[in-house]
């Protein structure tokens, strides 16, 4: 396979789960009971927060969160947005509103419909004119995101931010495209020039591995499988091997 | 509605582009697109050239909306093979018809062999995948389930598209649906081909495919964005958008085995950091783009030839883009938009325009742009309306995305 693996340097961790607000709680391993349902992230004012939707909520959290802990501006940082359904609440109005009633369909949910609404609210917040992708690549939608993510840093830029997030399921969708609660994870990553601080991450596709099983955290969220790494990182594992799409992508890390 | 807008920045604070490298040109081998015009590039060049639209009045079964349609003709009758009928769904008939044109799936096919299946990645963009066969399970539950003819996971998705080409074409690498709305198949290029000359693979399929659906249809018209006529772009009297479908494919390789179809020669990708659905007032995430493709290109403005504009013939797109790429480019530049055509074909436009731009470069055709009478006051001499023949050695593809989502692509002839 690949033989020069990619690499790059975790500067910052932002996470989002429910019961676990922050990078810092899943790391102590403990669910606190006073934990707020929905995420507050303080880049939108008070108006749009309430308006904006569980996923762009949840994203925009732990993004700004890995972002205060890499002490990187956001507005510097090209982001890749990884997400198995996007908004599937959105998606299942929409789909019902076209089943009854398609002239009504709302003008704001259209465009919070796209799969990149969470990137656009994050560059339009931080005042980001870098550039912005979101993707969706199935059971290895957040491998596939981290791949791109290690891509753009072999490709030169200094510094990328990743955000990987799912939402709950609503509606007759949810048999088929089944999520739970809220999750979100985000790392900036940072190229490895040898200088830098923060744990070493290599990474490369393995078409035989098979990928390790996350922690029962946030189960039944789409995006459960990211939290293999939350889960290697937390418990300083050397490796780890996460779901590809087909390729596993097996992980090396130093945690220095 | 909410404008979660920030005020534009001043005009000289553009974020520097002064150290994007410039990158080794990557090998188209093979490409093609199927559209209201036709199926594959001969049907393409030749409406093209003959200036014929592929637009007609909206006659899609229970999606009554008065506005021209770019409907690619016969995908009712054209089902998937046995082996494939599982991915049955619009986009996918679609996607199927694309990558039997021009070669192309034995092309792929080849390139798998040659290169090994893990070597291959998918990279397609889509903005709204099959959500149109997930609307029809939605307008038909039985007892909270979709019928059966629906009843299928794998196509209620957004990936549904990637794992399909992966499926049809047998690549074995990594695989991703990138849906960053009308610029996901142009992000596509950018994508794979920084897969590729990472050495993670050593060759990728990148296109793209969109299939009108009522979603679009609905939600674009409580936009306002919907004209109730073919759409003009550029025109001073344009009054929105005509929404197209379309699919297409091209093949991207490190050390291609025979002389390449064209090079991807520079990529630019930017964000707007303005509005969700209206474009940056000033156009700078465009100009971004544009430059950093140039950079990355190693050309200089002058150099390209034919420029594919976004154009969707929106009242704010069009003056926006005009204006930016009058900051970019000199007069001499012939730059067009090719909506009237084909109608805006979301997030196939990356793929289907670059195919136009590869058109151009290998049959000296710089289309003008259909419909379009009366320029834009904004438009500078660069916006073309009649069509133009002459040699193109570079051609430039603009994809603008909501979100301010912006991509912009040059190909070059080998």
């Amino acid at each position: 396979m690949n033989t020069t693996p990619l690499r790059a340097r975790i500067e910052g961790i932002g996470l989002w789960a429910p019961g676990m607000p922050s990078w810092d709680a899943f790391r102590a391993g403990q669910v606190l009971a006073d934990a707020p349902a929905r995420p507050a992230p303080t880049l939108l004012p008070p108006n749009e927060r309430r308006r904006a939707p569980d996923t762009v909520l949840v994203a925009l959290q732990a993004a700004q969160a890995a972002c205060e802990a890499a002490g990187r501006d956001p507005a510097g940082l090209p982001s890749v947005f990884a997400s198995t359904y996007g908004d599937l609440a959105i998606s299942d109005h929409l789909c019902q509103t076209l089943a009854t009633a398609p002239a009504e369909v709302s003008p704001i949910r259209f465009h919070n419909s796209v799969h990149n609404a969470a990137a656009g609210y994050w560059t339009i917040g931080t005042g980001s004119m870098a550039p912005a992708t979101a993707l969706s690549a199935g059971a290895g939608s957040f491998a596939m995101g981290l791949l791109d993510a290690l891509a753009q840093l072999a490709a030169g830029a200094p510094a990328v931010l990743l955000v990987a997030y799912d939402g709950q399921a609503q509606g007759p969708l949810q048999a088929y495209a089944p999520s739970r609660g809220l999750l979100g994870l985000a790392l900036v990553l940072a190229a490895d020039d040898g200088s830098g601080t923060g744990t070493g991450l290599q990474a490369w596709l393995d078409p035989q591995a098979r990928a390790d099983t996350p922690p029962a955290v946030a189960a039944g969220n789409a995006m459960q499988p990211a939290l293999a790494l939350a889960q290697a990182l937390a418990t300083r594992q050397p490796q780890l091997c996460l779901a590809g799409n087909p390729c596993a992508l097996r992980l090396g890390l130093d945690h220095g | 509605m909410t404008i979660l807008a920030r005020q534009p920045k001043p005009v000289p604070s553009l974020p520097a582009t002064t150290h994007t490298p410039r990158i080794q040109p990557l090998a188209v081998t093979a490409f093609t697109a199927t559209t209201a015009l036709g199926r594959g590039r001969h049907a393409q060049l030749r409406a093209l050239d003959a200036g014929m639209s592929g637009l007609r009045r909206n006659d899609l079964e229970g999606l009554a909306l008065q506005c021209w349609i770019g409907r690619v003709a016969g995908l009712e009758q054209a089902p998937l093979p046995p082996a494939l009928a599982q991915w049955e769904s619009r986009n996918h008939r679609l996607a199927w018809m694309a990558l039997n044109q021009d070669g192309f799936l034995k092309a792929a096919r080849a390139a798998v062999a040659r290169h090994g299946a893990a070597r291959v990645a998918v990279v397609v963009g889509t903005s709204t995948s099959s959500i149109g066969d997930t609307e029809r399970g939605y307008a038909r539950l039985q007892d909270g389930r979709f019928p059966p003819e629906l009843d299928r996971a794998p196509i209620h998705t957004p990936h549904a598209l990637g794992d399909f080409v992966q499926a049809a074409t047998g690549a074995g690498g990594p695989c991703m649906t990138v849906a960053t709305a009308c610029s996901s198949s142009a992000k596509a290029f950018a994508q794979a081909a920084r897969l590729v000359q990472a050495g993670v693979v050593d060759a990728a399929v990148v296109g793209g495919v969109d299939t009108l659906c009522g979603s679009v249809l609905f939600g674009f018209n409580a936009l306002q964005l919907v004209s109730t006529r073919p759409c003009k772009p550029f025109d001073a009297h344009r009054d929105g958008l005509s929404l197209g479908e379309a699919g297409g494919f091209a093949l991207l390789e490190r050390e291609p085995a025979a002389t390449p179809q064209a090079w991807l020669a520079g990529y630019g990708e930017s964000s707007d950091a303005y509005h969700m659905s209206s474009p940056h007032p000033e156009g700078l995430g465009a100009q971004l783009a544009m430059n950093q493709a140039l950079a990355r290109a190693g050309l200089e403005p002058a150099q390209v030839d034919y420029l594919n504009l976004h154009g969707t013939s929106t009242p704010a797109n069009d003056s926006v883009e005009a204006a930016a790429v009058a900051r970019v480019f000199p007069d001499t530049l012939h730059a067009s938009s090719t909506k009237g055509w084909t109608g805006h074909t979301l997030g196939a436009a990356g793929i289907v325009e670059s195919v136009f731009c590869m058109l151009a470069l290998q049959h000296r055709l710089k289309p003008g742009t259909l419909n379009s009478r009366q320029p834009d006051p904004a438009c500078g001499p660069q916006i073309r309306f009649a069509t133009a023949r002459g040699p193109v050695s570079h051609a430039m593809n603009n994809a603008f995305g909501f979100g301010g989502n912006n991509c912009s692509l040059v190909f070059s002839r080998p």
